[in-house]
């Protein structure tokens, strides 16, 4: 048996250790909050193309058996965090994702959030920028509008054409049955196979996503008048990095699109998962004007190092867990 | 049959597609981070040995195909079918040509073979990885010259050609790997 062994190698490991000093030092430079969230709580994340990891916390004690959900990310407790005061905070720890597994996932990885009070989403990626060029020194960097990123490799404009022109398209790129699929779906599916392995070298930010992948960013009219999500992702080398937003801080509009996802969930017969009121109850409360952004910490390591797999810069991935 | 899901698929996992037995090759797990998850899967059709890639859906589930790899003697050439016999049963089957396919040039009575069989049939066969075959037809040998230079082609006994050292003769036993069709060096005569 040699699975015992750590899938990074000793120089590696250093490397990684030195890494997450360096970032923790980026964002102490600027005076921003480290803050440590609860991985484990009683709710969490609505999102359909996301699962949670559930854990029995009280199922051997004989009380009533409080189901709880590994955090997928630390969103949610530190937007609790900004709306309570706290001011500029970043979160370098786990997040855990179900079903996640193989050269670039691993269920459980090494997240790094942060949130900026006051700033929007284009201001966040230039610090982004910043981290990165002090990691990677020289990295080119791109920004491009997710419509023209559509319109360069695949000539169409992804907020516009008619769902059975994506759904041809994502035929084609998937060669196999995709004729039912929804507008996200083909979308997610002609982005990953067709779009991502053709993009730059170095960093590149495509932003202004379609208003249904929002998630949890603002929505404005471009300058086309068509209605887009104020989020973002950062790619590094054709590897998806980085995913932020300038924050909806509209509590209401928050809850309808948990319903929303939680409608979505029911149809495509995934778990039920309740809304988080806390959360909720915070952005009643007030969350400051702010843009937040999460990094795969990992993936950034699999880039500095030129690996090809994340077993070759974690001490233990799945496999070996 | 069984149905496997996209997170069971695996490489050398036999299923079913467009109603032809297939070998996974590879799976690619492909999500972006808020959004759908797929596996890319690298597939060898075995009837034709085409390989072609597929995206699936996370969660899509494709049928066990009834496909199996036994090792089985090879018995003989009756002319129209190869007979192969179960070493442990004595189970004979029925290889048309198609299935004995590029195995043919390789095979001499006795050779363990793998087979494999598609619902009961032979689909194709995969000769020993390495044979020991005669030299049947090649120009004559340069006796003395066994330094490194020049080949020629030499016709074994199976119908092969491969291309041999010049020193070799008519009549010398030599050993070919059949996955690469190359000369590995003389053998001992049996």
């Amino acid at each position: 048996m040699t699975d015992w062994q750590p899938g990074i190698s000793l120089d590696r490991l250093r490397q990684r250790g030195r890494i997450l000093a360096e970032l923790r030092g980026f964002f102490q430079s600027r005076n921003i909050l480290e803050v440590d969230v609860p991985v484990l709580a009683t709710t969490s994340v609505t999102d359909r193309n996301i699962e949670s990891i559930s854990a029995g916390v009280f199922a051997d004690s004989g009380l009533c058996d409080v189901s709880a959900y590994l955090q997928t990310s630390p969103e949610y407790f530190m937007k609790r965090l900004l709306a309570a005061g706290s001011g500029d905070i970043f979160c370098l720890g786990k997040a855990f994702r179900k079903g996640e597994a193989g050269r670039r996932h691993n269920p459980e990885f090494t997240m790094l959030e942060w949130y900026r009070c006051g700033w929007d989403e284009h201001q966040l990626m230039a610090e982004l920028g910043e981290l990165i060029g002090t990691l990677l020194p020289g990295s080119a960097i791109q920004k491009i509008s997710y419509a023209d990123v559509f319109i360069q490799y695949l000539e169409i404009d992804p907020h516009r054409a008619e769902l059975g022109c994506l759904q041809k398209l994502a035929v084609e790129a998937a060669s196999s049955a995709w004729s039912d699929e929804s507008r996200g779906n083909c979308l997610d599916l002609l982005f990953s196979l067709v779009i991502e392995p053709q993009l730059a070298d170095g960093l590149v930010f495509v932003y202004d996503y379609p208003a249904c992948q929002a998630a949890l960013a603002k929505c404005y009219s471009d300058a086309q008048g068509r209605e887009v999500g104020r989020r973002f992702e950062a790619f590094l080398n054709r590897v998806e990095l980085a995913n932020g937003y300038f924050e909806l801080t509209d509590g209401q509009e928050q809850a309808r699109r948990f319903a929303e996802d939680q409608q979505a969930r029911i149809v495509a017969s995934k778990p039920e998962m309740q809304v988080d009121q806390r959360l909720l109850a915070a952005l009643e409360s007030g969350l400051p004007e702010c843009s937040g952004v999460a990094l795969g910490v990992d993936r950034l390591l699999m880039q500095i190092e030129g690996a090809t797999s994340l077993d070759q810069v974690m001490s233990f991935s799945w496999d070996r867990c | 049959m069984a149905n496997y899901s996209t997170n069971e698929f695996r490489p050398g996992l036999k299923v079913m597609l467009d109603g032809d037995p297939c070998s996974i090759l590879e799976n690619e797990f492909v999500k972006p981070g808020k959004g759908q998850a797929f596996s890319r899967v690298k597939l060898r059709n075995l009837k034709t040995a085409r390989v072609m890639e597929k995206t699936f859906k996370s969660g899509e589930s494709l049928e066990a195909a009834d496909v199996m790899d036994t090792d089985m003697q090879y018995l003989y050439n009756d002319g129209d079918f190869w007979c192969f016999m179960e070493p442990d049963t004595f189970e004979q089957h029925q290889a048309t040509e198609n299935a004995v396919g590029d195995a043919l040039q390789w095979l001499s009575e006795q050779d363990v073979c793998v087979v494999t069989l598609y619902n009961g049939s032979p689909l194709s066969v995969t000769p020993p990885n390495h044979v020991e075959l005669e030299i049947v037809e090649t120009d004559p040998g340069l006796r003395g010259d066994t330094a490194q230079g020049g080949s020629k082609p030499a016709k074994l006994i199976t119908g092969a050609v491969v291309k041999v050292p010049l020193f070799l003769d008519q009549g010398d036993l030599i050993r070919v790997d059949t996955r690469t069709g190359e000369y590995q060096g003389r053998a001992a005569a049996k």
